[in-house]
């Protein structure tokens, strides 16, 4: 407990010296990403060790603050959340060093790095947290400063636009989880976590749960701020949004399924259900998305979905009394969180390299960036194949894993218990297709061909401190596909924390998950060396052969340009017409009027249906309905001042009456 | 014996999702056609114990009437009228598959649920009867023309039918004899309606007709 | 008995190309034409390897890595079906799961490799590629459900050892739904007729062989030789389901395995002869229906 404290204190070293060195742009570099590299290597080491099986720690404090308590507790499920956070957070913050430079002309960088250790520390601590009060404290101050990290480019209208969505969302969310705890705490007469225990209405705190962190996490339809968040903050803080902040969520609502004593079926099909939507929704409006970052926040809700769906069979294996399908769905569910932050953090870190040296995130802008960024693009090639969920990486694990439960769910229940098993596999199935479609697109349209403008013309590969992470975190996508079954074996204290099964059972069930796994693993071995042979074979027999280049076969049409290249829209257009139903997309074509038509244009544009059809009534209705309050804002002080003496005089009368 | 009833409850759930998802007119009328073949098929192999010959003369009429004599009235009328043959209709196919999938969905779970006097020979009879007569309704909510409304009439009919023989295994005759006749009456006016309307008007898109009342223009 | 789980390997690698060859000229045939020598799809393999290369100046090693990898992850996926009587190499829970995913993969590479080539005419087979193969996944997931559930397996080989007459006999249409399902996705994922046509000469109406335009000699050998393993592996499964032959001689069941396999390839060839393409607009319809008859399959 003392490395991790002591890790925190890093962070809060970091912090400070930011301040400090705030005009002293080397200096606030080297404190800066310091701090938070020092803080998350420190913190790494109890996190795997407890993570792999070592006893939980925990650390009690006295502190003044009524109800709360400065309560530290490292268990296994704290400990599995906690070595992404700090993995990730280390290598952003690497690549932060390069890649804030560009910005060093126009703006101060000492909030970028303050707030980085901020956010780093207190997500430590949301994980860490063993007392309401203290949770939400850090909850708070995690969604603050990551606000300020979102709005770094302040002085851009959309980012601005952006962080007000997120503050407001987050801010929402926050409140359901206020009502949760408060509710809770009522119920077992304590807000310290291991006081809390099996209460009655259990299903209405799930609910609670379900709407606070999965705002957070950003489950359908509460993720509308995600995809505006994320892609306009600087691209290490979306890597750590992305690919760890969100899992918070998913972190909030296990710990809070284990305060709440058995589970029930119902759960667990609310669950399957908005897993299956976020899944389905989130990759198809990544498919009809232009701008790169864009469509890597919304794979996130994709695969927030896929985790949801993961949690959902476990929660209706438990229920209806079959472990090993409760066993390799939680596995699966949690595996995934570990890969997801893997291969997320992988790809906006590279859509950094790519925004960093041709300055646009435009896809249909990009093209034949291979060439010319080689690390760049064979670390992105790993990703894309990652989370479209291909053996040999490690995307396919976890999914092989949420798969093998939903079968064997099917296997097992009757007909009406088989519904949300058989809605799993199909889905999973659905989802797995159309995000290898979008990241073909992905990978394709930006990096193969040829380049589409003069910017990706000239796009140059970023330095070291900027593909140092990129090649950590792909060799880590290769080693959990490879090793994956070791990783399985030692979930099952997590396992037992989160499901309350019998540790024998969870011990024989993960043993067969992770026997599959590592049959997989075997496979995924063999492919390389499958591959490695053909490739050695093909160069064999042309080594006596002639091998010419020529142009790319044009159909008879002599003076092909780049611009005639297939487009991520043209790409994504067949898949986007057949479910045009969910998507809405607006298409705009002008100028075609003529019998030879001079000038024509066509726009297509997709909004998320969500925003559109939901929030944005939604809010202009309240606004209209609060409209009446206005006068009240005038802005004076000492109005203010009058309503907070009212309302104090109000509040003490009722409490005296 | 239920292996067989199964299969043709299979095939009649089938050709529910076949009528969803057909472009053609005539490829329509030719599955509900076929659909009242199985109806007659379903209903003679339903009969347990021997075959009388009021058993086996029934089922037959229905199969000649569903299955030849209502499809060819309908083709008449198709011909007269000088349809296009296209179906036109108001939701895409793939939306019209879509929703027969949840329609089965609902039929699976209403028939579960459902208490009947009299255990149906297979489980699935309820939920196929139902399935095709929502199918039925879906047809004449979804489509423009006023034949796939008489042919929807027709699936819902045929899932009526189909429903009357999992609630009691033998319909007095005369009951039988009576649906039948209505069906048939039901076409036979439908399809003097379509030829005169489709003369009166020159077409015979049934969401037009808003334009024959007396509105003021 | 390591000969023994290694045949069903052995006669994959050595038949695969000649379903294609029956399938030809089982179109030929009905055309009243003579057709070319069932052995032709070997002639062409072997033409191939023997030819040089040539490359188009944009593409980068991934047009090069996309046929090798394609084509190791078929071979390996070779190793989990079982054929005939002979059991399948490898067999674990949940091996389909890597079967379907394996296939994946390979698509994933070809894909990248008509991307690679900045052709327009690629980029479009690519697209309908990913389109269609993303819409019969869910179907082929839900035949395997439905399989599983009617036998209780969660992995391929012996799932397609527990499916015999007796099953047929006591779930009949429930079998039927999920043959007629994977013969869809096979036709599908395959390039046939109803969904492709393999033959056609113009580019703008082609999926697969489009995708493969600036492929060629011993590149292209691994493309159509990595084809002809993918139809082999999807007959299999299919051949498995509809003739459950199990006499407890393996030679026998695996001639009539052999004998189904060429069966299907005759089916393929007459259902190709007798069908239009379906407007590319209405190929998601056909694999919506797929997945319908699937769920009804696993309902039953």
């Amino acid at each position: 407990m003392t490395t991790l404290v002591a890790s925190l204190l890093f962070f809060g070293a970091g912090a400070v010296a930011s301040v400090i060195f705030a005009r002293r742009q080397r200096w606030l570099r080297l404190f800066g990403a310091g701090g938070v590299i020092l803080g998350s290597v420190c913190g790494l080491v109890p996190a795997v060790r407890v993570a792999m099986g070592a006893p939980p720690q925990s650390l009690r404090m006295a502190w003044d603050v009524p109800y709360g308590s400065l309560y530290l507790r490292l268990d296994a499920l704290s400990a599995f959340f906690l070595v992404p956070i700090f993995l990730i957070c280390a290598l952003a913050a690497l690549y932060g060093t390069e890649y804030l430079e560009a910005y060093r002309e126009r703006k101060s960088l000492a909030p970028a790095w303050f707030f980085l250790n901020v956010l780093a520390a207190s997500m430590a601590v949301v994980v860490l947290a063993n007392n309401a009060v203290l949770f939400l404290m850090a909850w708070e101050t995690m969604s603050l400063s990551s606000f300020f990290l979102v709005t770094f480019e302040n002085e851009k209208k959309s980012t601005r636009r952006a962080g007000w969505t997120y503050l407001v969302a987050s801010h929402i969310g926050t409140t359901f989880l206020l009502v949760l705890f408060v509710l809770l705490g009522k119920a077992n007469g304590s807000l310290d976590f291991d006081r809390f225990g099996p209460a009655s209405g259990a299903g209405a705190f799930f609910v609670l749960a379900l709407a606070g962190f999965g705002t957070k996490a950003g489950f359908v339809p509460l993720h509308v701020w995600l995809p505006e968040a994320h892609p306009a903050a600087p691209s290490h803080v979306s890597a750590i949004m992305s690919a760890v902040m969100i899992k918070t969520g998913i972190y909030g609502l296990l710990r809070i399924l284990t305060f709440l004593g058995p589970m029930q079926a119902w759960w667990g099909w609310t669950l399957c259900a908005i897993g299956l939507s976020s899944g389905v929704l989130g990759v198809l409006l990544a498919l009809a998305q232009h701008d790169l970052k864009r469509l890597l926040a919304y794979h996130s809700v994709e695969n927030i979905g896929i985790i949801a769906l993961g949690i959902g069979v476990g929660i209706v294996g438990v229920s209806l009394g079959e472990p090993f399908v409760a066993v390799a769905g939680f596995a699966g569910a949690m595996l995934h969180v570990l890969n997801h932050a893997m291969f997320k953090a992988l790809l906006f870190l590279d859509a950094g390299n790519i925004a960093h040296t041709t300055h646009t995130r435009e896809i249909d802008r990009l093209g034949g960036l291979l060439a010319r960024m080689p690390a760049t693009g064979a670390t992105f090639l790993v990703g894309a194949a990652a989370i479209s969920g291909l053996p040999p990486l490690n995307g396919f694990i976890s999914e092989f894993l949420i798969y093998m439960a939903s079968f064997k769910g099917a296997v097992s229940s009757g007909a009406f218990g088989s519904v949300p098993m058989l809605a799993t596999l199909s889905g999973l199935a659905l989802i797995g297709g159309l995000a290898l479609a979008c990241f073909t697109k992905a990978f394709g349209i930006v990096f193969l061909g040829q380049p589409r403008s003069e910017r990706a013309e000239h796009a140059r590969e970023a330095g070291l401190a900027m593909l140092a992470p990129g090649f950590v975190l792909a060799a880590g996508c290769v080693l959990v596909g490879l090793f994956g079954a070791s990783v399985v074996r030692a979930m099952a204290p997590l396992i037992s924390n989160v499901t309350h099964l019998q540790s024998s059972l969870i011990g024989f069930d993960l043993a067969g998950a992770a026997n599959s796994v590592e049959r997989v693993a075997q496979f995924g071995a063999l492919l390389i060396a499958m591959a490695a042979l053909l490739a050695l074979a093909r160069t064999k027999v042309l080594a006596r052969r002639r091998v010419s280049t020529a142009t790319t076969w044009d159909c008879g049409y002599a003076s092909p340009s780049p611009r005639m290249q297939y487009t991520a829209s043209s790409f994504a257009q067949p898949l986007t017409t057949s479910f045009r139903m969910l998507l809405q997309t607006r298409e705009v074509l002008t100028g075609m009027e003529e019998t030879f038509p001079r000038r024509a244009e066509f726009h297509s544009h997709t909004d998320d249906p969500y925003q559109r059809y939901l929030f944005q009534p939604l809010f202009q209705s309240i606004n209209r309905a609060t409209a009446f309050l206005r006068p009240l804002q005038q802005g004076g002080v000492q109005l203010y001042v009058l309503y907070i003496v009212v309302t104090l005089l109000a509040v003490m009368l009722w409490e005296i009456a | 014996m239920s292996q067989l009833i199964n299969s043709v409850l299979v095939l009649l759930v089938l050709t529910g999702f076949m009528l969803l998802s057909s472009s053609r007119l005539a490829a329509c009328i030719h599955v509900v056609a076929f659909q009242g073949v199985l109806l007659g098929l379903l209903a003679i192999l339903m009969q347990h114990g021997e075959l009388t010959v009021t058993g086996v003369l029934l089922p037959l009429s229905t199969a000649l009437v569903k299955g030849f004599l209502l499809p060819w009235l309908l083709f008449r009328a198709m011909r007269e009228a000088d349809t296009v043959r296209e179906v036109e209709p108001l939701i895409s196919y793939n939306l019209s598959i879509i929703a027969g999938s949840a329609v089965l969905v609902f039929a699976l779970w209403l028939g579960q649920r459902l208490r009947l006097p009299s255990q149906p020979p297979s489980s699935l009879l309820v939920p196929a009867a139902l399935f095709m007569s929502f199918v039925g309704m879906l047809v004449i909510v979804s489509r423009r023309k006023a034949v796939t409304q008489a042919l929807g009439y027709l699936a819902l009919e045929n899932g009526v039918y189909a429903f009357g023989a999992a609630v009691a295994l033998r319909l007095p005759v005369l009951v039988e004899l009576g649906i039948l006749l209505d069906v048939f009456v039901g076409v036979f006016v439908m399809g003097i309606a379509i030829f005169h309307i489709s003369r009166e008007f020159e077409h015979i898109d049934t969401d037009k007709f808003a334009a024959s009342t007396d509105r003021p223009r | 008995m390591l000969f023994g789980s290694v045949l069903p390997l052995i006669v994959a690698l050595a038949c695969a190309p000649l379903m294609q060859g029956v399938i030809t000229r089982t179109k030929s045939v009905i055309a009243g034409r003579m057709g070319q020598p069932l052995m032709q799809p070997y002639h062409d393999l072997w033409k191939l390897l023997h030819k040089g290369a040539v490359y188009s100046h944009t593409t980068s090693w991934i047009f090069r890595t996309g046929p090798m990898v394609s084509l190791a992850s078929l071979l390996l996926a070779l190793a989990l079906v079982p054929f005939g009587g002979f059991p399948a190499l490898s067999a674990f829970s949940g091996d389909f799961i890597l079967l379907a995913y394996l296939m994946a993969l390979g698509r994933f590479f070809i894909v990248l490799a008509a991307l690679d080539t900045g052709s327009s005419f690629e980029g479009m087979g690519a697209s309908r590629e990913v389109t269609f193969s993303a819409l019969a996944e869910p179907a082929l997931f839900l035949s395997l459900a439905a399989l599983a559930r009617q036998t209780g397996r969660i992995s391929i080989s012996p799932l397609l050892t527990a499916v015999s007459w007796s099953v047929w006999a006591h779930a009949a249409p429930m079998l039927g739904l999920t043959l007629a399902a994977l013969i869809i996705v096979f036709l599908a994922e395959n390039a046939r007729i109803p969904v492709d046509d393999p033959t056609t000469h113009l580019e703008l109406t082609m999926i697969h062989e489009v995708m493969v335009l600036d492929h060629g000699g011993p590149d292209f050998a691994m493309i159509q030789y990595g084809a002809a393993l993918k139809m082999w592996l999807f007959a299999t499964i299919i051949v498995a389901v509809a003739v459950p032959w199990h006499s407890g001689n393996r030679w026998i069941d695996t001639a009539v395995g052999l004998a189904g396999m060429l069966i299907l390839a005759i089916a393929t060839g007459v259902i190709e002869s007798s069908m239009a393409r379906l407007r590319l607009l209405r190929v998601p319809q056909l694999l919506l229906v797929a997945i319908v008859l699937a769920s009804l399959a696993v309902a039953l």
